[in-house]
């Protein structure tokens, strides 16, 4: 029999107000095992562990409830307290008498009825728990990065920093990410391949980082601490230890009609090519759907222009294995497609184009070397509208229900440069809401209206309708003055909503990482703790976790990282012991849990069993790894031969707890 | 009187007029809005409003050609023409009998009439 405590929070008024406190631990003090019951204002208080920790000394306990919030806040206060007067902590049960209790429930009576049935339930299952010991897993010293733009540049910088290795994967043949197409950064309009290129060499430079670029993740096993990663590094046909970047052979390919990826489309490239000058790492790639070479075998110019012998036409595919302490998902946006919004004419004419299309026309590295010209036919537009919330906050099932969070202030950025480069230009701004709330923000975008007088109207457009003469009419809502304009546009831009980029969701499947329904990837707690997955030693950086502009994305680059570091810098950790075990005897090898296992614990093994008359039999077991398990419980649901179990929620125990709940005092 | 008649608007149109983020593209899309008193965005606002009257005695409930621009552009699904569908419902069920009956037809067709009109025709002014 075990000698239990019982222990019943106020809560201050919390608890107090609603559940006659007195009673229940008066009720409590009669069930069976229960030897000593008390109640407390304030049971999480020093005073109130202290009760917890006298009690358990001088009444020699061997297992307490605690009445009080729920076990998400203080479980572990009470647990650490009963460590601490020697109780094993796994021996504490909560009864939740708050959120389950006192706060949903006004009258007293039935409020403490319930106190008193929930605290019988908890004594029913302490009844049944036995001691746990949480075990150990090693550490391994390292983390991989997923994506190289400026989040995972950022995280990985941080976390080399600290004396850690890191591995940067990216699919691109460089890393920098979208970072690298845009001209000017809001609000203080720094060149943003100025800021971002240094830290790009940087990455390159670092002795602990490693860049796996034009690479994807393939597979991911293990578990945190633990991670063994299968890196698939594509085909690029250049040996990246021989090539100098030196751009001889993207000069003399002769296949030039290659649509330039970098430049969206509005320029074009070789079949070999490097993306931009400040590439990196500055290696040479080419692309197979073009390439004579690899198309016909005719051609091999550019092998026979380079001077290091690094062109090799026969690359395959290589696969790399690395193991990893930790993972950084750091895979970015990308703009929606636009086919569900003809009314704004994008397919149909080339002079109406999206706003990352406007930073490739207005950045010096871009198809018109930064002179802002009509895709169509090169003149300088005079009169430009800006539509925003293209494809955003849009329940119609055509685009995205969220606000995509960069359009305002990248509209505002756009307008105003545009009007100080050429002040002849009439700029309009559709907008529903001018969302601007960070630092100086909201100055930036009104310096956009009141000293570079960008008319600013209230409203949406409707309909951009190409004319014959090349024009753009724009019809919109002026709402403030109720009007509806009709507006002879040269160039119309669309401020088009942003998504997480589409190898997201199946790494997401790799990494048994969970995701909301627009492919975000969830944090563990939505403000708690906001870098990290619910998937332990998964870590996010960047918009994969939500739209974020780029100090944003800095700021949670580092606090990804700082995550990594802690994580890290442990040489073991300390695992849940509250995981399934499967009882050899009574599983039947059908392979259920398995199936269900979110995080794959479970693995089956060929097991030698002693029969009863002396021979042997070799049976096909379920094993779970306690490392991996997370404790779920979804295998002991799936088992039809009731041989799973959870440590700490077993059957059992849960059984105790409904009799307990059900039985009629 | 106006709460009654705001609650019989939105049982007939099927329309959640709060899901209105007050970006005005319906009216930004609509073809007559010129020949409206009122526009797509304000038959939205008014009805949350109750103002129903009002709507019922504008000439705006048939200017509206009922082309669903509206509907097919709201980012919000919100679907304004049904609201002046629902008015305009109201305004000839009130009038107890139909502006338009079948017997009609015949002697108002012409070559150049498309059929898309007559049902439209159906559509606003009979039951």
């Amino acid at each position: 029999m075990q000698r239990i405590g019982v222990f019943v929070c106020w809560c201050g008024s919390n608890i107090a107000g609603t559940v006659d406190v007195k009673a229940v631990s008066e009720a409590l003090s009669h069930e069976p095992g229960v030897v000593y019951s008390i109640n407390y204002q304030y049971m999480c208080s020093e005073a109130g562990q202290n009760l917890v920790k006298d009690a358990i000394r001088d009444y020699n306990l061997t297992g307490v409830v605690i009445c009080s919030c729920s076990p998400r806040m203080h479980e572990n206060t009470f647990r650490k307290a009963a460590a601490s007067a020697g109780l094993n902590p796994y021996m504490v049960e909560i009864a939740n008498i708050r959120e389950q209790c006192s706060w949903i429930h006004k009258d007293m009576p039935t409020a403490t009825e319930k106190a008193i049935i929930l605290g019988r339930a908890a004594i029913a299952k302490v009844h049944l728990n036995a001691p746990l010991m949480a075990g150990e897993s090693p550490v391994i010293k390292r983390a991989l990065v997923i994506g190289g733009g400026i989040a995972g540049i950022q995280t990985a910088l941080d976390i080399a920093d600290a004396g850690f290795e890191v591995d940067i994967v990216e699919k691109e043949p460089t890393i920098g990410g979208k970072m690298t197409q845009l001209d000017k950064t809001f609000p203080t309009l720094d060149c943003a391949a100025c800021i971002l290129t240094p830290k790009m060499v940087d990455c390159a430079q670092h002795e602990k980082i490693n860049i796996f670029s034009f690479s994807e993740v393939e597979k991911v096993k293990g578990f945190v601490g633990n991670f063994h990663v299968t890196i698939k590094k594509k085909a690029r046909f250049v040996d990246e230890t021989k090539c100098t970047g030196c751009g001889e052979c993207t000069a003399k390919c002769p296949v030039k009609g290659v649509p330039n990826e970098f430049n969206l489309g509005m320029d074009n490239r070789r079949a070999i090519y490097i993306p931009f000058a400040q590439a990196v790492p500055k290696v040479a790639t080419i692309d197979p759907n073009y390439c004579n070479m690899l198309k016909n075998g005719k051609c091999g110019l550019c092998a026979k222009v380079c001077g290091a012998g690094a062109i090799d036409y026969k690359q395959q595919d290589q696969f790399v294995e690395r193991e990893y302490g930790a993972i950084v998902v750091a895979t970015g946006f990308n703009p929606i497609k636009l086919d569900q919004f003809d009314e704004f004419g994008y397919s149909q004419s080339k002079d109406v184009i999206t706003s990352l299309e406007f930073e490739r026309l207005t950045n010096a590295a871009g198809p018109t070397s930064g002179t802002l010209l009509r895709p169509s036919d090169g003149k300088h537009p005079h009169t430009i509208v800006f539509v925003q919330c293209v494809g955003s906050r849009d329940t119609s099932g055509c685009g995205k229900t969220y606000c995509s969070r960069i359009c305002c202030m990248y509209t505002a950025k756009h307008a105003m440069l545009t009007r100080e480069k050429y002040p002849d230009t009439d700029v309009y701004v559709f907008y529903i809401d001018v969302r601007s709330p960070g630092k100086n923000y909201d100055e930036f975008y009104r310096r956009a209206v009141e000293q570079y007088g960008v008319h600013y109207i209230k409203g949406m457009v409707g309909k951009v309708a190409p004319r014959a003469d090349g024009k753009l009419m724009v019809q919109a809502s002026d709402l403030i003055a109720g009007e509806q304009l009709h507006i002879e546009a040269d160039l119309v831009v669309l401020a088009t909503a942003i998504e997480p980029d589409k190898t997201a969701r199946p790494l997401a499947t790799m990494l048994t990482a969970s995701m909301d329904t627009n492919d975000f990837f969830t944090e563990a707690h939505a403000k708690l703790r906001p870098v990290e997955s619910p998937t332990a030693g998964i870590f996010l950086s960047g918009a994969c976790q939500g739209p974020k502009d780029i100090p944003d994305t800095v700021s949670q680059a580092g606090a990804a990282a700082a995550k990594v570091i802690g994580l890290l810098a442990k040489d073991k950790l300390t695992t849940n012991p509250c995981v399934a075990e499967s009882n050899e005897l009574m599983c039947n090898g059908c392979s259920s849990c398995e199936k269900v296992c979110p995080y794959g614990a479970i693995t089956y093994l060929d097991k030698e069993f002693r029969m009863p008359d002396r021979t042997t039999m070799v049976r096909r077991v379920a094993s779970v790894n306690p490392a991996v398990c997370q404790g779920c419980g979804a295998c002991t649901v799936a088992c039809p031969s009731g041989a799973m179990d959870l440590k700490g929620f077993s059957n059992s125990q849960i059984m105790a707890e409904v009799d307990a709940i059900c039985q009629m005092k | 009187m106006s709460d009654r008649l705001k609650e019989q608007v939105l049982r007939t149109s099927g329309v959640n007029v709060l899901k209105c983020m007050r970006c005005g593209k319906c009216s930004a899309t609509c073809p007559s809005y010129d020949e409206m008193e009122y526009h797509p965005h304000q038959f939205v606002y008014m009805v949350e409003k109750g103002e129903i009257e009002k709507l019922m005695a504008s000439p705006s409930i048939y200017k509206c050609l009922s082309c669903f621009a509206c509907i097919e552009r709201c980012p919000r699904d919100v679907e304004p023409a049904k609201l002046v569908e629902a008015i305009r419902l109201m305004v000839i069920r009130q009038q107890g009998q139909n502006h338009l009956k079948p017997g009609q037809i015949p002697e108002m067709l012409d070559e150049e009439l498309p059929q898309q009109a007559i049902v439209t025709a159906f559509r606003k002014y009979a039951k």
